[in-house]
């Protein structure tokens, strides 16, 4: 599957080669009104990876609702909203919103976002915050509930079972690191909002870690997500307890990725002798 | 097949051609789409950890019988370093073809194009592709010195060529907008077009809006992605933010929000 703001409306990436072939896309994070994001700089690479500040530059439920759902909803794969608010109330009004699409199967409820002054991260850095929003949304929708964790929190599992007992289906982990870049030369930042959040195979270590606690703190099956590029780090998630994985970043680096990476799964169940990969989740060997 | 890919380019040539700058020649594994002037590939330059992303350049050249398309690299920091360092025989994953291009001119006008630095390469590109007789169509190229300008005078047949150098050592002295042709007699031109550094291409906008004339430019912000999904390229433009790599890199000057 596609990483919620790594694969835009699934039309940028449908332009490479049918989306059809993909497990599921995560769309790019939605707001109920516009949004123009952060000022320019906007991104900074950094070894292995890259800090971003985008601050869910998008142009609202409405808008997607009438103009993008329409050209995408026969896509053939799984498309997914990735829902964000400033309140809670924000929240549930994109989700209600969401909730009467059709071909709309599943939320992600973004409570991780790391570059929005109010809401995003806020709500997913404290138990009681994840609880409230998740518990409310959840009363506003009848599908499948995912919510998006943010990594930076002490435990990720206490965060992951407060939205399981909320009534959460799934966790996906991790959103991005928050991080920062410094020009030496010039002594400025490299991005307008100073911090922004890392992602790509420099979290994977982090990220992986992460997904192997939370799968063994919650009974709901856990996505994972950080720094993947090819099919090995897919099982290696796989291996530390995730039901299934996104892909983003390496989606800037090429977007054929994630064909690449389905094809390396089957390679690698092949050569294990292996039917399913629901037989490799969480099957660590220690 | 989508409308955009992502293919392995052979290096065929890549030509040193003064002390920043690099003529680079890559064959396609097929038959190259269509490409025009202020287009751009996103190439991944391979083997480090420190050059994570793709870097983007300007399509310079087409040949679509030998299937090839070339790019000049100016060397400004690790990545395009490390591209430069390439030798023919070597393979480059190339994302293409990407972003809006100029608007090609009408019958019977009379452009100019302004190019500094690596950004005349799609000057170039479009002064050659604009079908217009060489006596419609000038170009000005700009550079600091003598040393840093490239031999560009087989292109003389698409139109007249003006070199400016800041220094004094080659051409007109001064920047591109200290060139007669910039200074007083913009209004003799139904387009113009630059592609160079920002505040370059700001002073020919700003010359620009004042004659009332037609003018494009193509901007080089920081990208990730190249095809439309991080974001991160945007520039403010009068509907909104607007990624620079899809709804760009070419902008009319009246869709941007610069002070000129």
């Amino acid at each position: 599957m596609l990483a919620s703001g790594t694969c835009g409306f699934a039309e940028e990436i449908n332009d490479f080669y049918d989306v059809s072939q993909l497990g599921g896309i995560f769309l790019k994070g939605t707001t109920p009104r516009n949004r123009d994001g952060n000022l320019y700089p906007r991104m900074a690479e950094t070894p292995s990876g890259m800090l971003n500040a985008v601050g869910l530059q998008n142009k609202g439920i409405d808008y997607f609702i009438e103009n993008i759902y329409p050209r995408i909803k026969d896509y053939g794969t799984s498309l997914i909203v990735n829902v964000n608010g400033s309140t809670i109330e924000e929240y549930v009004e994109v989700t209600e919103k969401v909730n009467e699409l059709d071909n709309i199967h599943a939320i992600e409820l973004n409570i991780s976002c790391p570059n929005v002054k109010e809401g995003g991260m806020a709500f997913g850095v404290t138990c009681p915050g994840a609880e409230a929003v998740t518990r409310e949304v959840r009363k506003a929708y009848d599908k499948t509930l995912i919510v998006k964790l943010s990594p930076n929190v002490t435990d990720v599992s206490e965060i992951a079972r407060a939205v399981e007992g909320q009534g959460a289906d799934g966790v996906s982990l991790v959103n991005t690191f928050l991080g920062m870049a410094i020009d030496s030369e010039t002594r400025k930042p490299l991005l307008s909002t100073v911090t922004g959040g890392l992602s790509g195979p420099a979290i994977k270590p982090i990220a992986l870690r992460m997904v192997w606690q939370v799968s063994k703190a919650v009974k709901i099956p856990v996505i994972g997500i950080g720094g993947i590029m090819n099919a090995a780090d897919a099982i290696e998630f796989m291996l530390a307890g995730a039901s299934a994985v996104q892909v983003g970043t390496a989606l800037f680096k090429n977007p054929h990725i994630p064909l690449r990476i389905i094809e390396g799964v089957d390679d690698y169940l092949q050569r294990h002798n292996i039917q399913s990969v629901s037989e490799l989740v969480g099957r660590l060997q220690m | 097949m989508g409308k955009k890919s992502v293919s392995d380019f052979e290096v065929t040539d890549n030509i040193r051609l003064n002390a920043t700058n690099f003529l680079i020649k890559l064959k396609a594994p097929g038959s190259l789409p269509v490409v025009k002037p202020g287009q751009f590939v996103n190439i991944d330059i391979k083997n480090s950890t420190e050059i994570f992303l793709r870097r983007p350049f300007s399509i310079f050249e087409v040949d679509y019988n030998r299937n090839t398309l070339s790019i000049i690299v100016k060397v400004l920091g690790r990545g395009s370093k490390k591209l430069t360092e390439i030798v023919p025989g070597e393979k480059l994953s190339i994302v293409f073809p990407l972003g809006r291009h100029f608007s090609y001119p009408d019958k019977n006008d009379r452009i100019l194009a302004v190019g500094g630095g690596s950004g005349l390469a799609p000057m170039l590109f479009l002064a050659k592709e604009s079908g217009l007789p060489a006596d419609n169509v000038d170009i000005i190229v700009g550079a600091r010195s003598a040393a840093d300008h490239v031999e560009i005078s087989a292109y003389n047949k698409y139109g007249k060529i003006h070199l400016t150098t800041e220094d004094g050592s080659l051409g007109t002295k001064g920047f591109v907008t200290d060139h007669p042709l910039l200074r007083n007699e913009l209004k003799n031109y139904d387009k113009v077009y630059a592609c160079g550094p920002e505040g370059m291409m700001k002073a020919v906008a700003g010359k620009a809006k004042k004659a009332g004339v037609f003018c494009e430019v193509s901007l080089e912000n920081l990208m990730a992605c190249g095809f439309g999904v991080c974001l991160c390229c945007i520039e403010p433009t009068v509907k909104g933010n607007s990624c620079v790599c899809t709804e760009g890199p070419v902008f009319n000057i009246n869709d941007l929000k610069w002070q000129i």
